[in-house]
C-alpha cells in the first residue's frame, strides 16, 4: 500500500520532467504527442539563435557573480555569527531567512523601484546584486550548520603550531568545510540561474534565460523551450550525481527547518 | 581587516587562542558587508514601498484594496489555493517520507533522486512540462482520445485544478524533506516495542509516528503554505489569466498601471498576511510543543 502510494507520487514528480525529452526531439512544429518523428531541429534552433545563446550566457554570468558575492558575504557573516559574542547575534541569525519568507513579487517591485531611480535597470550586475539578496540566506544557513559541526580545536591546534589566524582558517577550517561551501555555492547558483520574477522587473531588455523561456512559452507554441529544459534537466542531474560524491547533500529545507 | 592584521601574530597558547577566537568586535565586523547589502537592497526598498502605500497621509490605497470585494476575493482565493496545496502536499508527502525513512539504503537513494531532481529543476521548466501534459492538444488529452476514452479534449489547462497540480509538484519536496528528517530521528525500537506489545499499525502511527514527527510536519506545512501565498509563475502560466492570485495582481498594478502607491498597499497586505501565517504556524505550534 505504502509502496503503491509512493510509487504513484514518484511518478507524479518525475513524469513531467521525462515527457519533455520526447517532445524536445520531435520533428513536428507543434507540441504533439507522440512526436511524428525524430529530429534535432529544436536543439539546432536553440544553439543557432543568438537571442537564446545571449540569454544563456547572461544567466551564467549573473549566476556566477551571484555565487561569488553570496559566498564571500555569507562566509564572513557565518564566521561572525558562530565565533562572535555580541548583542543582536540571534536577531541576525533569525532574520537572515527573511528574504526567503518575503514573497518574491514584493521584493521584486521594491528593488525595481530602487533600481529605476538609480538607473540600474538592464544592467547584468544589478540583477546579480539583487539575486545575492535571495541567495544569501541559503548560503548562510548551510554554512552555519557546517561551522557548528566543525571542531574548533583543529583550528586552535594549527594556531598553536604557529599558523596565523588567516592561515589557520585557510589551510584547516575552509578545507574541512569544503562540502558545506560546495552545497552553498550550488544553492546560490541555482537560486540565481532559475530566478524569473526579480529578473522580469530589473533585467529590462537584456533577457536572462528564464525570462526568454517565459516570453517564449507565452508567445509561441513550439518545442524550443522543451529542448532548453531537457538540457537543464541533464545538467542538474549531472551536478546532483557529482554532489553525492561530496558527501553533504544540498537541501534547502534541511537548512530551513533546523 | 581583523583577520589580516592578526595573520602575522605570534603563536598563541591554546587558552589564549580560545579567548581570542571569541573576538567579539572583530566578529561583528565580519557581519557588516552582508548586513549592509541586506540593509540597502532588502530593508530600505521594502521600507520605501511601505512608505509609498501611506503617501498622502491617509489610508486611501488600503481602503481601495480592502473594500469593494475584488481584492479581498483574490486574497481569499490565494489563501484557499495555498491551503489546498499544503493539504495535498501533506497527504501525499507523508507516505513518501515514511517510505524513504524505512526502506533499504539502495531504494532510499533512488527515492531521494526522484525527490531531489524535480526540486533542483527550475519552476519554469516544471510549469512548462505541466502545460505540455495538460494542454488541449497535450499528452493526457491525446492519450485519452487515441485510446477512445474521450471524444473531445478535456479543458484541463487554465483552471484552478491545473494551478494546484503545478504548485503541488513544485512544493512537494519541501514537505517531504522535513518530515523525512523528523522520521529518521525516531528511535526504531519504539515502534518495534509497541508492535511487540500488540499495538496495531494505525495505533502505532497515531501514538508514535504522528506525535514524534509533528515538528517536521509543522516545518513542512509552514514552508509550503507561506511560499504558496506568494506564487506567481505557476498560476500565471497554468491559470491562463483565469486564476488570479495575489502576486499576479501586484505585478499587474506595477507593470501595466504604474500604480506604485496601490501596489505598495497590496504588497504590505500580502507581506502582513504571509508574516502572520508564518508566525502563527511556526511560533504558535512551537510554543504548544514546549519549544
Amino acid at each position: 500500500m505504502l509502496r503503491v502510494v509512493s510509487g504513484l507520487v514518484f511518478a507524479f514528480l518525475m513524469l513531467p520532467l521525462l515527457v519533455l525529452f520526447p517532445i524536445s526531439f520531435s520533428s513536428g512544429t507543434y507540441l504533439r504527442f507522440p512526436p511524428p518523428g525524430f529530429s534535432l531541429k529544436w536543439y539546432v534552433r536553440y544553439f543557432g539563435d543568438t537571442a537564446w545563446i545571449d540569454a544563456t550566457y547572461r544567466s551564467l554570468q549573473i549566476g556566477a557573480a551571484t555565487t561569488v558575492l553570496a559566498l564571500l558575504l555569507g562566509i564572513l557573516l557565518a564566521f561572525g555569527l558562530v565565533r562572535g559574542r555580541f548583542r543582536g547575534r540571534s536577531l541576525i541569525e533569525n532574520g537572515i531567512s527573511a528574504p526567503i519568507i518575503v514573497p518574491h513579487i514584493v521584493l521584486s517591485i521594491a528593488i525595481y523601484g530602487l533600481f529605476s531611480r538609480l538607473g540600474l535597470i538592464g544592467e547584468w550586475y544589478g540583477v546579480a546584486i539583487a539575486h545575492t539578496v535571495l541567495a544569501l540566506p541559503f548560503v548562510v544557513i548551510v554554512l552555519l550548520a557546517g561551522l557548528r559541526d566543525f571542531d574548533v580545536n583543529l583550528e586552535l591546534a594549527a594556531r598553536g603550531l604557529g599558523a596565523g589566524r588567516l592561515a589557520a582558517v585557510r589551510t584547516v577550517t575552509l578545507p574541512i568545510l569544503a562540502p558545506s561551501v560546495y552545497s552553498a555555492a550550488f544553492l546560490a547558483f541555482i537560486t540565481s540561474f532559475d530566478e524569473l520574477v526579480v529578473a522580469m522587473f530589473i533585467a529590462g531588455a537584456n533577457m536572462t534565460l528564464p525570462k526568454k523561456m517565459f516570453d517564449n512559452i507565452l508567445s509561441e507554441i513550439e518545442p524550443t523551450v522543451a529542448a532548453v529544459s531537457a538540457i537543464q534537466i541533464v545538467l542538474v542531474s549531472a551536478l546532483l550525481v557529482l554532489g553525492t560524491r561530496l558527501r553533504r547533500p544540498a537541501t534547502p529545507t534541511n537548512a530551513l527547518t533546523r | 581587516m581583523t583577520l589580516s592584521s592578526a595573520a602575522s601574530a605570534p603563536p598563541l597558547r591554546a587558552a589564549e587562542a580560545r579567548r581570542s577566537s571569541a573576538f567579539p568586535l572583530g566578529a561583528l565586523a565580519l557581519t557588516w558587508p552582508a548586513l549592509l547589502l541586506l540593509l540597502l537592497l532588502f530593508v530600505l526598498p521594502l521600507a520605501r514601498l511601505f512608505a509609498l502605500s501611506f503617501e498622502g497621509g491617509n489610508l486611501e490605497w488600503y481602503e481601495k484594496a480592502l473594500t469593494g470585494g475584488l481584492y479581498t476575493t483574490i486574497l481569499l482565493r490565494t489563501f484557499e489555493i495555498a491551503a489546498i496545496v499544503t493539504l495535498c502536499c501533506l497527504l501525499i508527502g507523508y507516505p513518501v517520507a515514511f517510505l524513504l525513512a524505512t526502506t533499504t539504503p539502495a531504494w532510499r537513494a533512488l527515492g531521494f533522486a526522484f525527490v531531489m531532481l524535480p526540486l533542483w529543476t527550475s519552476v519554469l521548466v516544471r510549469t512548462y512540462a505541466w502545460m505540455v501534459l495538460l494542454g488541449r492538444n497535450g499528452i493526457i488529452n491525446r492519450l485519452l482520445i487515441d485510446s477512445g476514452l474521450l471524444e473531445q479534449p478535456l479543458p484541463m489547462l487554465n483552471s484552478k485544478m491545473a494551478v494546484i497540480l503545478g504548485m503541488v509538484h513544485v512544493m512537494l519536496p519541501f514537505m517531504i524533506l522535513p518530515i523525512y528528517s523528523a522520521l529518521t530521528r525516531i528511535d526504531p525500537d519504539l515502534p518495534k516495542a509497541a508492535r511487540g506489545l500488540g499495538a496495531s499499525t494505525p495505533r502505532i502511527v497515531m501514538t508514535i509516528y504522528l506525535p514524534l514527527t509533528l515538528r517536521g510536519i509543522v516545518a513542512g506545512v509552514t514552508l509550503v503554505f507561506v511560499v504558496s501565498l506568494g506564487f506567481y509563475i505557476t498560476p500565471a502560466l497554468l491559470g491562463g489569466g483565469k486564476v488570479l492570485m495575489f502576486a499576479m495582481v501586484i505585478e499587474q498594478q506595477v507593470r501595466e498601471f504604474l500604480a506604485w502607491n496601490f501596489a505598495g498597499a497590496l504588497s504590505v497586505i500580502l507581506l502582513a498576511v504571509t508574516l502572520l501565517a508564518f508566525t502563527v504556524l511556526n511560533q504558535g505550534v512551537a510554543r504548544h510543543l514546549g519549544d
